[in-house]
């Protein structure tokens, strides 16, 4: 069985973002850069499945510019076999990518395609249900718990009731939740040897996919800042606050 | 336990100016040279702050065609000022009458962090395998004593100290020579110090705590290239300090202030004199309307000729600030730095080829341009013992009239962590509340910096007895720990009326000012998890 697992480079999550002063934007010049972290997630069940005898070749792949490959490279090194970069400068919709891995699934034939749940920088969470869409797979999204079965998965569910546990048929889709598993460490041995292991580079433009945007983005800004608190002395004041100031009850 | 270990003819610790430029020039010298850097930030420039006034001198000889390799020293100096502060008022000093060392028309206005994240560019272009997310956290020795390398730091170890799922052990990495460029107050540069006694007969270390933040200020306020360094206020003649202002690229000015940690008054809170300090009309007026991006602090190492320790051992050299190299009346380190590490890959390329003694390191040391910068430079910061005025007064002798040529040496004649007085000898200090405006307070700020440890690992501020706090060093100094922290670590707080000390060992933002001022050196700083600490951009 062949995992396939998509990662993307994002903002770290630590690193507090700032708008571009022309409200065109973030700023992203000599800003630390991470693997988004529920992808992180996606890798370690996929390498956990191999090690467990059930899964034979993990592969990373990542679409975006030069720098994202570094994302395909960490893979590399807490545990996939080789990675696949298909290089971009454009921005990049979910749709875009979803058309892009879709040619690489074609090519590839995995049995499972793994990824995070949404990416921390646009938060859209849409990139996996479209694959799903556009390969006519079934999908199990927000997974915290993942069994591999003779051609089905039993996947856990984070939704918001609780937990929902489902079977589905593979090939599938898998988006992934930050419960699911601890990352592991990249050791220095290991990321010595993920220097070895091969990447693929391809062009999205060679793919023949569409990938321009389809979305036009007017504004961004920063959210309002929240007013300082105030402390109150008694019940009777909070109450009689949130009836007559906050209106809320 | 074993540990997996790797072998390299050179393992530098720290990728710093120091520790990239000997990287860089030991490839240049011999490429068959297999060289292995680490870094404990998450990323190579994250650790890195300073000014930064950069004088290329050192640069020069390194990679003369830096101008050509689309290097981020952009910004040349045009305009200088220095100011003398009173309450409300400011005295404009000629720059003529600075001496030459205070001038910088042939610098450049630059962030190190992305000086150093493009040198770490050039090192791996030669070779150099760069490790970033891995501190070392252990000196390894040979039977005979000397160096042997490190280990890092082991991964994914509890509170408690026990083992994780995802305990991953730390690597032994081996070196023909290590290179300690850990920059100012380097714990494993700290026990070398010590195990090998190179500040025997030195005068005792200095150190001075340095906070900078970025401001993105109005169009009509900004003067790219201007550098302006001010004296006085808020600091009273007895304490050593300064702030600098470098309106650097992109209508940013880099604003910070460095405060000597001699002082005395254990109420002084060196965050909230730079808090202070902002709030002058002579600053106000240039950030008022702006916007604060960055902040961040770390400690610098002051003590110059006098105190710079062999830098030589077996096994082992120490470079930059892990030794000390900062030129102080110059405000500089990053060039002097750069020149010691790559003196000290001279160095090791004839201990390879020629099979010389590491300690040839101590001759081309005193050969260089270096030792003459520290030399003639060793006399300021000592004079600053008597108070502002009269240092002044004899900096402008030494340095104009005598170029650093008197012939005597000032000494340093305490550890900074014996200056503090008792605290109910000392003035208590009111400071004005936070405007959210121009002054923040310490929360905010540390959020800026990104910092981050992830949870559940051991606190990496080690207390050598943890009752001393409480039981001693808050009654006599009201535990200065909360204050001179510039990034909130340390509270004392009350629970069920008795008091309590609290690390937050998360906010800690690797400046290593409570290794270097506890007044019973009871605080230890050691690494943390590989990639904690804090993530600057462009400082």
């Amino acid at each position: 069985m062949k995992i396939l697992v998509a990662v993307k480079r994002v903002i770290d999550y630590n690193v507090q973002i700032r708008v571009k002063e022309d409200n065109s934007g973030i700023v992203t010049d000599n800003v630390k850069m991470s693997t988004n972290p529920p992808d992180d997630n996606a890798i370690e069940e996929a390498v956990k499945i191999k090690e467990s005898g059930k899964a034979t070749e993990v592969v990373a792949i990542t679409v975006g510019e030069e720098k994202a490959q570094e994302t395909v490279r960490k893979a590399l090194a807490v545990g996939a076999d080789r990675g696949i970069h298909v290089k971009a400068d454009s921005i990049l919709e979910p749709l875009a990518v979803s058309k892009i891995l879709q040619k690489i699934v074609e090519k590839e034939k995995p049995d499972l395609v793994f990824m995070g749940k949404q990416a921390i920088d646009d938060d859209c969470n849409q990139t996996g249900q479209m694959l799903s869409a556009l390969l006519n797979w079934p999908q199990a999204t927000f997974a915290s718990k993942i069994e591999v079965r003779d051609n089905k998965l039993e996947v856990t569910r984070e939704i918001d009731e609780g937990l929902e546990t489902i079977e589905i048929n593979t090939p599938a889709i898998v988006t992934c939740d930050l419960r699911l598993n601890e990352p592991r460490y990249a050791s220095l041995p290991n990321i010595m040897k993920a220097k070895k292991k091969p990447i693929e580079e391809l062009m999205a433009s060679d793919l023949g996919v569409d990938i321009t945007p389809r979305i036009e983005q007017v504004k961004v800004e920063e959210p309002p800042k929240r007013k300082a608190g105030i402390k109150v002395a008694s019940v009777a004041e909070l109450v009689q606050k949130l009836k007559n100031e906050a209106k809320v009850i | 336990m074993s540990r997996e270990s790797m072998e390299y003819d050179v393992v530098i610790i720290g990728g710093g100016p120091s520790g990239l430029s000997t990287a860089i020039k030991l490839k240049q010298l011999d490429p068959n040279i297999n060289v292995c850097l680490l870094e404990k930030a998450s990323e190579i420039g994250a650790h890195i702050l300073s000014g930064n006034v950069f004088e290329t001198r050192a640069l020069d000889e390194l990679l003369p065609n830096w101008k050509e390799l689309n290097s981020p020293i952009k910004t040349k100096v045009n305009k200088e000022k220095f100011l003398f502060l009173g309450k409300t008022k400011s005295l404009s000093w000629p720059t003529w009458l600075l001496p030459k060392v205070q001038q910088n028309h042939k610098n450049y206005i630059i962030s190190l962090a992305n000086l150093c994240r493009w040198l770490a560019e050039q090192a791996e272009a030669l070779g150099v395998e760069i490790f970033p997310g891995f501190p070392a956290s252990e000196i390894l020795y040979n039977d005979d004593g000397s160096v042997k390398g490190v280990a890092t730091q082991d991964m994914g170890i509890d509170k408690e100290g026990n083992k994780k799922d995802s305990f991953e052990p730390g690597i032994e990495l081996i070196g023909k020579v290590t290179v300690f460029a850990e920059g100012c107050r380097g714990h494993l540069g700290k026990q070398l110090i010590e195990k090998f006694e190179l500040s025997k007969d030195k005068d005792p270390q200095q150190y001075g705590i340095g906070f900078k933040e970025i401001w993105e200020i109005e169009d009509k306020n900004h003067e790219e290239g201007l550098v302006m360094h001010t004296a006085g206020w808020p600091l009273d003649n007895n304490t050593y300090g300064g702030s600098f202002m470098y309106h650097a690229e992109n209508k940013q000015v880099f604003l910070g202030y460095v405060i000597g940690l001699d002082y005395k008054n254990p109420h002084l809170s060196p965050y909230d004199e730079f808090q202070r300090f902002k709030t002058h009309p002579a600053i106000k007026k240039v950030i008022e309307g702006g916007k604060r991006i960055s902040y961040g602090a770390r400690a610098l190492i002051e003590g110059g000729f006098q105190s710079l320790p062999r830098m030589f051992m077996p096994g082992a050299l120490l470079v930059g600030c892990d030794a000390g190299t900062l030129n102080m009346p110059k405000i500089k380190g990053s060039h002097t730095a750069m020149k010691s590490g790559m003196i000290a890959a001279e160095t090791i390329y004839e201990h390879f080829k020629e099979n010389k003694n590491l300690s040839i390191y101590e001759d081309k040391f005193k050969n260089s341009w270096l030792y003459k910068e520290l030399y003639e430079a060793r006399n300021v910061k000592p004079s600053f013992s008597w108070g502002l005025i009269l240092g002044i007064i004899f900096t402008g002798i030494d340095q104009i009239l005598f170029r650093g040529k008197l012939p005597f040496t000032l000494k340093h004649k305490h550890a900074d962590h014996e200056t503090l007085k008792p605290a109910n000898q000392m003035p208590k200090i009111n400071y004005p509340k936070y405007d959210n405006i121009i002054t923040f307070d310490k929360t905010s700020s540390v959020y800026l910096t990104g910092t981050n440890h992830a949870d559940n690992q051991p606190v990496h501020l080690k207390l050598k007895d943890p009752n001393l706090p409480i039981n001693y060093t808050l009654e006599k100094f009201d535990e200065p720990a909360q204050r001179y922290c510039p990034a909130g670590v340390y509270e004392v707080q009350i629970e069920d009326n008795v008091n309590k000390f609290v690390i937050n060992s998360q906010n800690c933002i690797h400046c290593k000012t409570c290794d270097i001022k506890e007044p019973s050196q009871n605080i230890t700083w050691v690494t943390p998890e590989g990639s904690g600490g804090p993530r600057y951009g462009n400082m």
